[in-house]
Formats: structure tokens, C-alpha cells, sequence
């Protein structure tokens, strides 16, 4: 354990947790809608206050994490804080960490008896709000609703369309940047506009 | 409890300091901290926080593990001004407890203080700890009962 990396995690544990998963819940719920979380963590390098929140909220013993070869500066954090067991085989975990898109055919998509064991991908991007723009459809959404990415590659919405087509299978992916986030649930169909 | 620190045991003398302050009293740590060092500035990493840890034990001693029941256990997790990480997980609910005996630990595991503390912090504690002992071992001495009439009768 680095001694000059670790950092502190919610100032108010409870408070901190319940609050950043209220903020999940609900961007999950309306895709494409940007909410704050993270605000005033101070997370090791390179992860975003946001993307460490989320962390500190859903992981704990029981979901193994992998994280990708950029994240892996924040490992000792995350198996301090979250106490959860990293993972090498990205196959095998139940969230992945990236600050780049992975192959989403290398992370778990559930069984159609099970659905649920699919994996969640905490993807950190650039910003939200700006750069490329996706058109989002699908349940929770009335009208389809327009969300900005920068720090997606080209092939994103090829990429999603294939993971949208296992439908009831597939990763659901939390995107975060700085102290804001935005969900991408499986269930929601993804285009450029 | 061995000092020594031999090489299939590297940390032997940080788990027994650990031992040692987690079954110290809070009030005890903070007045021989107060008479010889200086409390470094340090920030909490996590805690104190109370929770329950699961009691295993082995069935004869080595047998199938059983889980014997929940204890109370709090924790605490700090880092000095320094870089020195400490950690303490204590029996109950003292979170005071908890969060001195991680500072000490960091304390300790810096080399410039590590002889002074061990010296005037550690080894005092362990005394107490180990008079205390001695005094409950020594009261249930003096109810030993010797049932020599059924030993003879016996034999």
C-alpha cells in the first residue's frame, strides 16, 4: 500500500454513499440526464471525483472489479475503500473500471436466467455535456434525449447498438466525469445525432 | 506475544504494539502520549466506525470452521502529516480507542520514534496489561479447589 496515495473516502460514509446512489438511481432511470456526485472527494489519481463516488458507492467485498491497465494507479484505494476483489479477467467481474472504452463483448452480459449478473461498466470520459452528441430512446424517456460525450470513440454507438441488441442481456455503463455523471442503462437505444 | 522478529514473521513486533494498544484503555493511551510525544497532525482515511465481525472458530480445535457469533469491533484508519499509514481494529465501541491506536501505530512505524514510543508508550500499557492479568489469574488461584477426599477415594 502506497502510503503517499491513499486518500480518504466520503467525509460522511452513510451520507456520502446514499446520496451518490440516489444520483445512480435516477440517471439510470432517465438516461441521458447529467447528475452531481462526488462533490468534495478527493480521489488518488487519474480517477475523477465522480467516478470515485460511484466506486465507493456500489462496490464492496462481494462484486469483483476489474479495472483497465489506466486505472490500475488507484488499485490500492479501491481495495482499501471498497474492499473489493480486483480481477484480472475482465470476463469475470461484476463492475468494470475504464477511463477508455473496452471491448463491451469482454465484459459479462448476463444469461438470459440470469440477466442480473451482467456487469456494470463505470466508464470515465472527458466532460459531460459537450463534444459528441448521442441520441438516446428507449423506457424512461418520452421524447428521445440528447446527450453530449466527449471522450467516446467514433465507434461508441456501432459498439452499443450491439451490446442494446442482446436485450435482456448486456452491461449497463455509468459514465463520469469530473463531479457529474449520466447512465447509460441496456435498455436504451443509442445514435448519433 | 514474542518480540522477536524472525523472518517468517516480518511484522511480529507491529502486531504485537497492535495487540497490545488494542486492548489498551483510550484514557491510558491518551495520558502517555500526552507525557512524552507530540501528537502529529494526521488525517483519517476511514472511521472510527463501529461494525460486527463474525467469530469463526474450528469444531475440537481444528476441525470444520463454525461461526461462534458477532463481536463489536471498531475501526479506525489514519495517515500522518509524514506518510505513516496506521491502522487498529479494537473490541467495542471506543472510537477514541480505535483512533489513538492508529495514530500511535503510524507513530510507530516511523523509524526516528520508534524506539522512544515502544519504550514509553508500548511497553508501559503491556506492564499494566499483563499486572492486570496476573491479578485476575492469581484471584481465581485462590478459589482452586483441591477435592483430595475424592482422590483418595479413588485411588
Amino acid at each position: 500500500m502506497s502510503a503517499t496515495t491513499l486518500q480518504p473516502g466520503f467525509a460522511d460514509p452513510v451520507a456520502g454513499a446514499q446520496a451518490c446512489f440516489r444520483a445512480v438511481l435516477d440517471a439510470m432511470a432517465r438516461p441521458g440526464r447529467i447528475h452531481e456526485a462526488g462533490i468534495g472527494l478527493e480521489p488518488p489519481a487519474p480517477l475523477a471525483p465522480a467516478t470515485a463516488a460511484v466506486l465507493l458507492t456500489l462496490l464492496d467485498y462481494d462484486t469483483p472489479a476489474w479495472l483497465d491497465p489506466a486505472a490500475h494507479a488507484a488499485r490500492d484505494w479501491i481495495a482499501f475503500h471498497c474492499g473489493a476483489p480486483i480481477v484480472t479477467d475482465a470476463a469475470a467481474c461484476g463492475f468494470g473500471v475504464a477511463l477508455s472504452l473496452p471491448p463491451l463483448g469482454s465484459l459479462p452480459a448476463g444469461t438470459h436466467e440470469a440477466p442480473e449478473t451482467a456487469a456494470t461498466l463505470v466508464l470515465q470520459v472527458t466532460a459531460l455535456g459537450r463534444g459528441r452528441r448521442f441520441r438516446l430512446a428507449g423506457p424512461g424517456l418520452l421524447v428521445p434525449a440528447i446527450l453530449a460525450v466527449d471522450g467516446l470513440p467514433d465507434t461508441f454507438a456501432a459498439a452499443w447498438q450491439e451490446n442494446y441488441a442482446l436485450f435482456p442481456r448486456g452491461i449497463d455503463i455509468v459514465l463520469c466525469a469530473g463531479t457529474s455523471l449520466a447512465a447509460l442503462p441496456r435498455s436504451v437505444s443509442v445514435q448519433e445525432a | 506475544m514474542r518480540d522477536d522478529a524472525g523472518p517468517h514473521e516480518p511484522h511480529a513486533a507491529r502486531r504485537r504494539w497492535m495487540a497490545v494498544l488494542a486492548r489498551a484503555d483510550a484514557g491510558d493511551i491518551a495520558t502517555l502520549l500526552e507525557r512524552h510525544a507530540k501528537l502529529p497532525r494526521y488525517t483519517r482515511l476511514r472511521g472510527p466506525e463501529a461494525g460486527l465481525v463474525m467469530v469463526r472458530g474450528r469444531t475440537g480445535g481444528g476441525g470444520a470452521p463454525f461461526n461462534l457469533g458477532e463481536m463489536t469491533v471498531t475501526r479506525c484508519s489514519v495517515r500522518t502529516e509524514a506518510g505513516q499509514i496506521g491502522h487498529a481494529y479494537v473490541a467495542g465501541r471506543d472510537s477514541r480507542q480505535a483512533e489513538l491506536a492508529a495514530v500511535v501505530d503510524a507513530m510507530l512505524q516511523d523509524p526516528a520514534q520508534t524506539f522512544e514510543l515502544h519504550a514509553k508508550v508500548i511497553e508501559p500499557l503491556a506492564d499494566k496489561q499483563r499486572a492486570h492479568r496476573t491479578d485476575i489469574a492469581a484471584k481465581a488461584a485462590a478459589t482452586k479447589v483441591q477435592f483430595f477426599a475424592m482422590r483418595n477415594m479413588r485411588t
